[in-house]
């Protein structure tokens, strides 16, 4: 999840601005006859609980029980267009907004004298703007009930899209390559169709006349009366159809890759102070780190509803972004926007822009040619680890100067790497994967890096937060890979914190130092310092690191980072066991995400967050050949297992009133390097590409 | 007319052809699609994630590749099971409750995409081994994947139900298996 279901703005902090954009109460409440109130959100549930955390905020600031509040569901129709959800910035953003909603609410019910919300209407203009600066009664943090979500899904409701069976339900599937560049072998293609249409010989002969078989361009979709032969006709298919592609010649599998020979967009991404002649005594440090394609690895694949009414076109999706999603559809099938209504379902969990958004478009590409009939369209799991957008392989470059232990003189870091970000809503041209594959395509879009402002992309956390007289860091941004990317949890920030904290272990390692007080002597920031030294507390850091020395193969290592330079604090501890492969035997995280509005939550998020970095960090890596990625099941493609787990603790530190921070991204990167440098305390062999496997290990080793 | 494939579902007889494609329905299609059984989920369809897993004669199995004649005969329990067989005092809807409230009071998904295959994972090693260790669970878990990190939670949640069952039923090998 790229969310956290934690945080909430300060009441001091200025207007929100997802209220400046939706000022007025009946953009986020509605309240009706028998007492029910309605709350909008333009933010959608991905697993991280963000609808149980906004409804705890509307039912403080309104006084009311939570069961009488419904978080109405994601649609374009009526939600507050609130962006994506992602970023951690769901309970900022959209949390601050309700608690000024209902705080208004309740000061209006006060005021007016009403027995109770549902007589509000009647004796205010709901349309009122919201006045934020009403004092809101500080939160209540006190352990709760628990996700209602999670109690109708462990007993069996069918609450995913997946589930949904709406009266005349016809089913699609996708014929696709596997290589974005690939194209549909012609003659074969006319024999297919041709078999296809005759339905005489073969398994076609058997198939009911409900099948129909749709081409447009490269797009190639089948549609079928129920799931079962939807399956089985795209199993045929998928067999019989041939595409061909070109090969690439890119190696992206290592730091030492075809990286500098790919086009490249290059740019100074920060620079600050003035570099220094190097002093006599000034001592060089310099090392290439590599992190490899990552999946998203849903375990769900990805899926929407698509039907074609007179009024337009209604979408069902678990899309992070149901509004950008509906601009680019409406670009993509050319029609206005208001004629597209996008409606959000929870899907599997969502760690970033997977599959979703190009799956609806599937949808609505081929219910097109059912016009009446709602259509679900599903991925199958080679569809969705071939097809998703990958987290794009990083290569970094960091080199440094130190003047003495507790001055950098200078610090570069240089990063090499697709773009971050290939979302839908923002470019000219959608950003659906069918789009570019009709008859009539739109362009690929190239992944571009986000601003700085909004947190950059692969730059994210390039910039270190240790002192130094000069910082520089580049950029290099690969064009023409014939690889989708597009963002995942922490983005850059996973590569660029591996490194920097692994070279930050390397510099203390080579100057005789403890790593911990290295850190601490070059940092400035209060809150930074203290979430080191709580950790070094909570796992008595220097007795440990000691008695491991004498255990073989046990090491400890640390990292620390502040998610994207100004969101949560977090440092990682981790406890490793080398033995035929690296073993995480316990992880201890310290975070200090400001002021927390649903521990458990908060705590869930970190953990999950620093379970998957392990995962990322011990096992995964996308593998392509000249023509196809072929990590596209769960034997080519292994994740963390329950054997393989880590013990976590989570700390987190007393928020006071600091402005809440989210807690999804913090400690992806932090965990990754406190991996590598407990590797490193365990073995002395300091690997610098993930993934951690025997065979990194051994090519380290030289 | 498609033979009849006849077992028992959640603690009632079936007796159903298959729609679709004859001699080719899987058990978890037929659940899903034909009888709207629809807590059990397709995660992969190459039993390799866990995600769609049911029990049958009390193991736990993956139903996205299981003809639904391989269950003929058999007794199939998938999480529906547990509201549907209450009261009828099969060890496996009470085993299923069990874990239900152990999973609720552990928080124990983030998504909770793939839990349904998990409780069924887990009751049919709570059936069989009511006392299991750390390592047992872990081992049992491990044809389930899950992604969100949730996996911690999940340990806790069954090793919870595992020691209310015990407590539940004083001599664990005397339960009723049907």
């Amino acid at each position: 999840m790229t969310e956290s279901a934690v945080s909430l703005g300060a009441a001091q902090t200025p207007c929100p601005a997802s209220l400046k954009n939706h000022p007025r109460l009946s953009s986020w409440l509605r309240f009706s006859a028998d007492g029910r109130v309605g709350v909008f959100t333009g933010k959608v549930e991905l697993g991280q609980g963000i609808l149980h955390a906004l409804q705890r905020i509307a039912a403080q600031a309104l006084a009311l029980d939570a069961q009488h509040i419904d978080m109405l569901p994601t649609r374009t129709a009526h939600s507050p267009d609130e962006g994506m959800t992602s970023g951690s910035l769901s309970v900022q953003d959209s949390g601050t907004a309700i608690r000024h909603a209902c705080t208004q609410a309740r000061a209006w019910l006060l005021q007016t004298g009403a027995a109770s919300y549902a007589d509000l209407p009647g004796l205010i203009d709901m349309d009122q703007p919201v006045d934020w600066t009403l004092p809101s009664t500080s939160l209540d943090t006190a352990q709760d009930a628990g996700r209602e979500d999670l109690r109708r899904i462990f007993h069996g409701h069918a609450d995913f899209i997946h589930d949904l069976q709406p009266e005349g339900l016809l089913h699609g599937r996708m014929l696709r390559p596997r290589e974005l560049r690939a194209q549909l072998d012609e003659a074969v293609w006319t024999q297919v169709a041709e078999q296809f249409a005759a339905r005489q010989v073969g398994p076609v002969a058997a198939w009911p006349a409900a099948l129909q078989l749709v081409r447009d361009g490269q797009c190639v979709g089948v549609i079928a009366p129920s799931e079962a032969w939807a399956d089985a006709a795209a199993q045929v298919l998928h067999r019989d159809l041939k595409w061909q592609v070109q090969p690439h010649g890119l190696s992206l599998m290592d730091s030492q890759g075809t990286w500098e020979k790919q086009i490249a967009e290059t740019q100074v991404f920060h620079e600050s102070g003035a570099p220094a002649e190097p002093g006599v005594s000034d001592l060089q440090f310099s090392a290439d780190y590599f992190r490899p394609y990552l999946h998203h690895a849903s375990m769900g694949p990805s899926c929407a509803l698509a039907h074609w009414t007179p009024e337009g076109l209604k979408v069902w999706s678990h899309s992070q972004g149901v509004f950008a999603l509906r601009r680019d559809l409406a670009l993509a099938l050319g029609m206005p926007p208001e004629q597209v209504e996008v409606t959000h379902v929870r899907g599997a969990g969502c760690y970033g822009h997977n599959g979703a958004d190009d799956v609806a478009f599937d949808a609505a590409w081929l219910a097109r040619q059912c016009p009446g009939r709602p259509l679900r369209m599903l991925w199958s799991r080679a569809d969705e680890m071939a097809w998703s957008p990958l987290s794009p392989a990083m290569r970094m470059r960091v080199s440094a100067q130190l003047h003495t232990d507790h001055e950098f003189t200078d610090w570069q870091h240089e990063v090499w790497s697709q773009g971050h970000s290939a979302r839908p809503g923002r470019a000219a041209t959608p950003a659906l994967l069918g789009s570019w594959q009709t008859a009539h395509p739109f362009p690929a879009l190239e992944p571009i890096n986000v601003a700085a402002a909004a947190g950059a992309g692969a730059e994210r956390n390039a910039v270190p937060p240790y002192r130094s007289a000069h910082v520089k860091v580049v950029a290099h941004r690969l064009l023409g890979v014939p690889l989708r990317s597009s963002a995942m949890r922490a983005l850059g920030a996973h590569g660029n914190v591996f490194a920097a904290e692994s070279f930050m272990d390397e510099i203390a390692h080579g100057r005789g130092l403890d790593p911990l007080a290295f850190r601490l002597g070059l940092l400035d920031d209060p809150r930074s310092c203290e979430v080191l030294r709580v950790l070094a507390a909570k796992i008595n850091w220097s007795a440990r690191r000691a008695e491991l020395l004498t255990q073989e193969g046990w090491g400890l290592g640390l990292a620390f980072a502040r998610y994207k330079s100004k969101g949560a604090y977090c440092a990682v501890a981790a406890e490793v066991e080398v033995t035929d492969q690296v073993r995480v035997r316990r992880l201890t995280v310290v975070a200090d995400i400001g002021q927390v509005v649903h521990a458990d939550g908060a705590v869930s998020q970190l953990e999950g967050g620093a379970i998957q970095s392990t995962s990322w960090a011990l096992k995964e890596v996308v593998r392509f050949d000249a023509e196809k990625i072929s990590t596209q099941d769960w034997e080519a493609y292994p994740i963390l297992r329950f054997s393989e787990v880590p013990a976590v603790d989570v700390h987190l530190m007393p928020g006071g009133e600091n402005p809440s921070l989210g807690a999804g991204e913090a400690t992806q990167g932090p965990t990754t390097a406190a991996i590598a440098n407990a590797v490193f305390h365990a073995l002395g062999v300091r690997v610098r590409e993930l993934p951690l496997t025997a065979e990194a290990i051994q090519r380290a080793m030289g | 007319m498609a033979a009849l494939t006849r077992f028992t579902l959640n603690g009632q007889t079936q007796a159903l052809s298959a729609q679709g494609i004859q001699g080719q329905a899987l058990l978890l299609d037929v659940l899903r699609n034909q009888l709207g059984l629809r807590a059990t989920r397709l995660g992969c369809g190459q039993e390799q994630c866990g995600a769609c897993h049911v029990l049958v004669d009390g193991r736990s199995t993956p139903s996205c590749t299981l003809p639904l004649w391989a269950v003929e005969g058999r007794k199939v329990v998938t999480l529906e099971g547990a509201a549907k067989i209450q009261g009828q005092g099969l060890a496996e809807a009470a085993v299923l409750q069990i874990l239900q409230a152990a999973f609720v009071a552990e928080q124990a998904a983030q998504c909770g995409f793939c839990t349904s295959g998990m409780l069924i994972g887990a009751a049919a090693l709570i059936l069989q081994n009511p006392q299991p260790t750390d390592l047992q669970v872990r081992t049992a878990l491990d044809r389930h994947l899950c992604r969100c990190g949730a996996h911690n939670r999940i340990l806790r949640a069954v090793h919870r139900a595992a020691a209310e069952w015990v407590v539940s039923f004083k001599k664990p090998s005397q339960v009723p298996h049907d």
